[in-house]
């Protein structure tokens, strides 16, 4: 999956864990921009993803992550690892 | 990691969920919400489910929830680890066993603070049910690794008085129902298998402090979630204490384990409120053994050693006969013809259940939704206390469509795996165990015997006499408390104002010189129902203090009919009188189930009274003159102890 493919992938999750149909993903898309992203939000948002992708965080990336496109790069790049 | 598998998947969860967001009315919204988490679902779908109900839930004392018979329950969580991402999943699964959850959480790790200290927010909150949600990382036993055996014993003995500490203020400050969790493993060996050989070992101190913990709480009332054991019987796969989660977010459950985790906690509130199911309805062919024993014949069918098949289906039927050592009923629903159908219990040699086990035996070829409703009325319980277990997987959708009600587990192909998925569902959760509930199997295969009795007296009059009932009284002490308790909380259909209490709470109540509080149990010819009634009625400051308010009144469904009412107004009406009171107030909170004894107290010859200052709108209020009464008439022997 290329980097544009995770992120449309990651749209449904978002919306899912943050039961919101309107949520529309840019790679600039930061906890900021998105209502309830808060710490307790974002570790579901990592667990949903590794569920989804079937990929697993490591705790040093869970510390660096810094938006949306940066999130889609990393789950690229472990998808290609595999 | 699959998880709830008992719970029947939906194709379209996401969707069903979407759509139903869609619905304008709070109410409507909540009613769909809790009719979805009857369905197999992950962490997300469970999160979505607890938003769709929130608006209707927030207020709980709103005459909203009484239609759709949800007891409404105020739980404090009090965590040595991050619970907040648990508390969706919580509430939802009560939605699922029929709670409306209030929760209020203490900051994180605050948990001793929150129950010794003044804790203004929890005051106010006023639980109901107190969790202790502690872990083995919390507060380590500060011990040396060759500590001797003698010491390590004293640190765990001054840990778990510790425990006993906070556990005793939980009850006396709120009267609170305390949980407390055990903890979970999580240190990685350091010896090896010798591990549990040095007693200071991380792996053996918490190993230690559960048995301790485990103790205490039989001693102090205290109820368990068993996190240490679903753990070891590998309840949650890998799921618990993943150091990721850990050092992220300090949680011990991660988020996708919520679903699951808030199952197992509100399956225990959930028998706290007396809702637990209570009767186990069995298929026959190739549920109990294999094949169909209209077409195989007692020789053809599969049970019993010699075949692993055979086995299973054994396995499966001493699963069932233990279940109803402990108190389940277990009932049988089966198309197929009766004789047939009987002759398999009297005369195949490995059976492990009886006939005398089944205490209803439906065998016919109507549909199974039918003879579910007549399989309730026979045992005179709800439909909410059965669960019904059947191999067919048509028939149990059917089921599930027409009788919502009933608990219908999905089951695996193979029946090697239905004795742990009966168990892994929680539906007996259990919050006591008395020596009435051993009886109660035989007690209900009496019923049939009384009830065979009476289709061949020809009054009802010569009935009740035949029966030589003796009824004793006794007001509610340490021997009574258990089981007094454990029916207050578990009635549901004959009582007049459902209120649940904890045991400390009855206690309370019966220990106060100016109340009368009354534990009645009764026998007959055909053996002893054990405990089967309990009235509690006390003075209330809305009063004169000539009235004495029936706070709660209650009887076990077994001894309908039987005019044990009677019997039992005739012992309180003689305790009030000697006791000074001129009159009994009696109450009746109408439910979503308790409509059987609307007309209680008019047809004891209560007079309609006016509802006192503060009393809730539905409840209406009856007044029995104490001047000059007179005993009912009734049918029994009245011994008072």
């Amino acid at each position: 999956m290329t980097e544009a493919e995770v992120l449309n992938a990651l749209t449904p999750v978002f919306r899912d864990v943050f039961d919101d149909d309107d949520i529309v993903l840019t790679p600039e898309t930061t906890a900021d921009d998105i209502d309830g992203w808060d710490s307790q939000a974002h570790v579901i948002l990592i667990v949903a993803a590794e569920q989804r992708f079937g990929v697993k965080f490591r705790t040093a990336e869970l510390e660096s992550l810094r938006n949306v496109g940066h999130f889609a790069q990393l789950i690229s790049a472990k998808l290609k690892g595999r | 990691m699959e998880q709830l598998l008992w719970l029947p998947p939906h194709s379209e969860l996401g969707a069903a969920i979407g759509a139903a967001k869609r619905e304008p009315d709070p109410v409507a919204r909540l009613q769909e919400a809790i009719r979805l988490t009857g369905f197999r679902r992950d962490f997300t779908q469970t999160a979505r489910l607890d938003r769709l109900a929130a608006e209707a839930l927030a207020d709980p004392t709103s005459g909203a929830l009484a239609p759709l018979g949800l007891t409404p329950l105020r739980v404090a969580l009090l965590a040595s680890h991050t619970v907040d991402h648990l508390l969706p999943a919580i509430r939802v699964a009560g939605l699922q066993r029929r709670l409306a959850l209030s929760l209020h959480v203490s900051p994180y790790g605050l948990y001793r603070q929150a129950l010794l200290g003044e804790d203004a927010a929890l005051a106010a909150f006023a639980p109901q049910a107190v969790v202790l949600a502690l872990d083995a990382r919390d507060a380590p036993l500060q011990l040396p690794l060759d500590a001797a055996e003698a010491e390590v014993d004293a640190a765990v003995r001054a840990r778990v008085d510790e425990l006993r500490l906070l556990w005793r203020r939980a009850r006396e400050r709120y009267a609170a129902q305390v949980i407390q969790q055990t903890l979970v493993p999580v240190d990685p060996l350091l010896f090896g298998a010798f591990e549990a050989l040095v007693p200071a070992s991380p792996y053996a101190l918490t190993e230690r402090l559960n048995d301790a913990i485990r103790r205490a709480a039989r001693e102090e009332g205290v109820l368990l979630m068993d996190l240490a054991w679903q753990a070891a019987q590998g309840a949650y796969g890998n799921g618990l204490a993943d150091p990721v989660r850990w050092h992220q977010a300090k949680q011990l459950v991660g988020p996708e384990l919520a679903p699951l985790y808030g199952d197992h906690l509100a399956r225990i509130l959930a028998a706290g409120a007396g809702l637990s199911r209570k009767c186990l309805v069995l298929d026959l062919d190739n549920t109990l053994w294999g094949g169909v024993i209209g077409d195989d014949g007692l020789e053809g069918i599969k049970l019993g050693q010699g075949s692993p098949t055979g086995e299973a289906f054994l396995a499966f039927q001493r699963y069932a006969a233990l279940l109803a050592r402990r108190g389940i009923i277990l009932a049988v629903c089966s198309k197929n013809d009766l004789a047939v159908a009987e002759s398999v219990f009297e005369r195949h040699p490995d059976m492990a259940l009886r006939r005398s086990d089944i205490a209803a035996f439906v065998a016919n070829w109507e549909d199974k939704a039918g003879n579910l409703r007549r399989i309730a009325q026979l045992l005179d319980i709800g439909l909410d206390s059965l669960v019904f277990v059947d191999d067919n997987p048509a028939e149990r959708d059917i089921v599930r469509r027409e009788l919502p009600m009933v608990a219908v587990p999905e089951l695996p192909d193979d029946v090697a795996e239905y004795p742990a998925r009966v168990a892994a569902a929680g539906y007996f959760e259990a919050v006591a165990f008395t020596a009435d509930d051993t009886a109660r199997a035989r007690s209900y295969a009496q019923n049939a015997e009384r009830k065979a009795a009476l289709s061949q007296a020809t009054d009802m009059e010569g009935y009740l006499r035949g029966l030589q009932m003796v009824l004793t009284a006794s007001a509610i002490g340490p021997t009574e408390l258990p089981r007094a308790t454990q029916l207050l909380n578990k009635t549901n259909q004959f009582n007049l104002t459902t209120r649940r209490y904890a045991e400390a709470e009855v206690a309370r109540i019966a220990d106060d010189p100016r109340s009368v509080a009354l534990a009645l149990r009764l026998a007959d010819k055909f053996g002893d129902n054990g405990l089967i009634s309990v009235v509690l009625a006390r003075p209330d400051p809305a009063l004169a203090d000539d009235e004495l308010l029936i706070d709660s009144w209650l009887m076990s469904c077994r001894v309908l009919g039987r005019q044990v009412e009677s019997a039992v107004l005739e012992v309180l009406a003689g305790a009030a009188a000697e006791a000074g009171y001129r009159a009994l107030i009696g109450e009746y909170r109408p439910t979503a189930r308790n409509g059987m004894v609307a007309e209680h107290y008019p047809r004891l010859g209560f007079e309609p009274w006016p509802a006192p200052a503060g009393a809730s709108d539905e409840a209406s209020f009856w007044r029995y003159e104490l001047d000059g009464w007179r005993p009912a008439a009734h049918f029994m022997e009245v011994k008072r102890t």
